[in-house]
């Protein structure tokens, strides 16, 4: 390890330039925040009219409305961050499709468009045939949505920490923390065994979200010397260690236990503060997780 | 054609010279560089020694920021330069993200990214780039790489088994070679930086909207 040699080198850096800082910040955290709710009502809408088609039938056009908000925010978000904004067009002018920026934004227009689709079969046009019919193709178009962004912090060469397949899961888990998160927390006409069922996704999200990061946290170190590095940030008195750590405990570890009293006690209020909960710490869990790798110097 | 660079680290005094032509030449703004001059000091005090090593883009046959690139702004011309397209580039900084060398940044007077093109303007009239040109060692060498009888296939030749690239392991294929680098030369982790006691650590710059992250 180069580290070990530092000490003995004594080498320090005299002359240099400075740190050019996080590139892709909170607006970046947002965008994936949203995007997680966006995809991940969908899914949670699609398996709750498998399941329990009577009462879910009363959301279609509640859960379709809250993905395009939540899709658009996270639209809004992804344009602001550009530098030069107003030529976001060039995406789809100038296209490079070896780009998950391109292909994700090509797939999250398309996207939209089944979004506007969906309201226009369950608000205008009432036709429930049709909205089904169209959201089995959302639902697969999601999945896809979700995952672009795993393959662009894939793609970002430099900065070791964003691994696939593992962000691609951690994208999954992120879309059904929130979209049981959010189906709770709207779901007021729901049976108490359909939340439970959310709940559940929830519980297990949660669990799968937590073992993925505790084991970058104490094995990603033993293969990539920039990992470890990196790690430094949320270990010990590091920069982001406290952030970090109210992140996990707010998005899985609470929502996790909070989840399985609401099961024993059959209670829907605990299962709404686990959403909460969930949802906050998601955005923190997320945000930590972008920063980090962009503290460290590339040369 | 494949055009490359190499840095003979044993001749590098430090002077800067390249990094202050590159500057003039490309317009480079304030806060920002294309290449830099990175100095780091070696040893305890009698026995010390400090490192001079000229940093740009690779110019990699493998550029993850071309790769990532959603609108080909970052591009590769034909004698293998990864050069830019100011006007198409929209600042989305996943280039920024990619280049593991850190070569690219984002222009604060363009709100675009911008990085060493190895001046491709010059070179397509034939010209050397400006830093070769400004150097007073001839430290830089610049040149074909598939060409055998260029001087930078010969130097690479002549100095087998002490020609390195940085970070090899990301699989970028840098055509940027050095001459007499070390793990502290090429090795961003193989020094500790102190804060305060580099030039250049409070930098403010225009911001984009959205503001400080």
């Amino acid at each position: 390890m180069v580290h070990e040699t530092v000490a003995a080198t004594n080498a320090v850096v005299t002359l240099d330039v400075g740190l050019p800082g996080v590139v892709w910040g909170w607006i970046i955290t947002m965008n994936m925040w949203a995007k997680s709710i966006g995809t991940g009502v969908i899914f949670m809408l699609f398996y709750l009219l498998k399941k329990y088609p009577v009462e879910a039938a009363a959301y279609r056009f509640k859960v379709a409305l809250i993905s395009v908000i939540a899709i658009h925010v996270f639209l809004l978000f992804t344009v602001i961050d550009l530098h030069q904004m107003f030529r976001f067009w060039h995406i789809f002018f100038h296209p490079h499709f070896t780009s998950a920026i391109t292909v994700g934004a090509w797939m999250a227009t398309l996207f939209v468009g089944l979004l506007f689709l969906l309201l226009y079969a369950s608000f205008i046009k009432k036709d429930t045939i049709l909205f089904d019919k169209v959201l089995a193709w959302t639902v697969v178009l999601a999945i896809p949505v979700t995952l672009y962004t795993a393959g662009l912090m894939a793609q970002s060469t430099a900065r070791e920490l964003w691994q696939m397949p593992t962000e691609a899961a951690q994208m999954i888990f992120a879309a059904t923390l929130s979209g049981s998160a959010v189906m709770i927390l709207i779901g007021n006409r729901l049976s108490y065994e359909a939340k439970r069922d959310l709940g559940i996704i929830l519980a297990f999200s949660a669990l799968g979200a937590f073992i993925l990061y505790m084991s970058e946290l104490v094995f990603g170190p033993m293969k990539a010397e920039e990992v470890a590095a990196v790690l430094e940030f949320i270990k010990g008195n590091g920069e982001y260690a406290t952030m970090f750590w109210v992140g996990q405990i707010l998005a899985f570890v609470g929502p996790f236990i909070l989840v399985v009293l609401a099961l024993m006690n059959r209670s829907t209020s605990i299962l709404n503060l686990a959403s909460i909960s969930a949802l906050v710490g998601l955005w923190i869990s997320k945000h930590v997780w972008l920063v980090i790798p962009q503290l460290l110097n590339m040369s | 054609m494949q055009l490359g660079f190499l840095v003979d680290l044993h001749l590098c005094m430090g002077c800067k010279g390249c990094e202050i032509a590159c500057k003039v030449e490309n317009e480079v703004p304030l806060s920002t560089w294309r290449l830099r001059v990175k100095y780091v000091d070696v040893g305890m005090f009698p026995e010390t020694k400090r490192t001079f090593t000229p940093l740009r883009c690779n110019h990699c046959a493998n550029a993850p920021c071309e790769r990532i690139c959603p609108v080909s702004a970052l591009h590769y011309i034909e004698n293998g330069i990864v050069n830019i397209d100011k006007e198409r580039c929209i600042g989305c900084a996943g280039c920024v993200m990619a280049c593991p060398y850190g070569a690219i940044y984002i222009d604060p007077e363009t709100q675009t990214a911008d990085k060493c093109t190895y001046c491709a303007h010059r070179v397509a009239s034939s010209m050397m780039p400006a830093c070769v040109v400004a150097c007073p060692v001839e430290a830089n060498i610049f040149g074909d790489l598939d060409d055998k009888t260029s001087n930078i296939s010969k130097y690479i030749q002549a100095h087998q088994g002490d020609v390195q690239v940085r970070k090899p392991e990301k699989g970028t294929l840098p055509h940027h070679y050095y001459v007499g680098g070390g793990n502290v030369h090429l090795n961003p982790l193989a020094s500790r930086r102190d804060e305060g006691y580099s030039l250049f650590n409070k930098l403010t710059s225009k911001m984009p909207v959205g503001g400080d992250h």
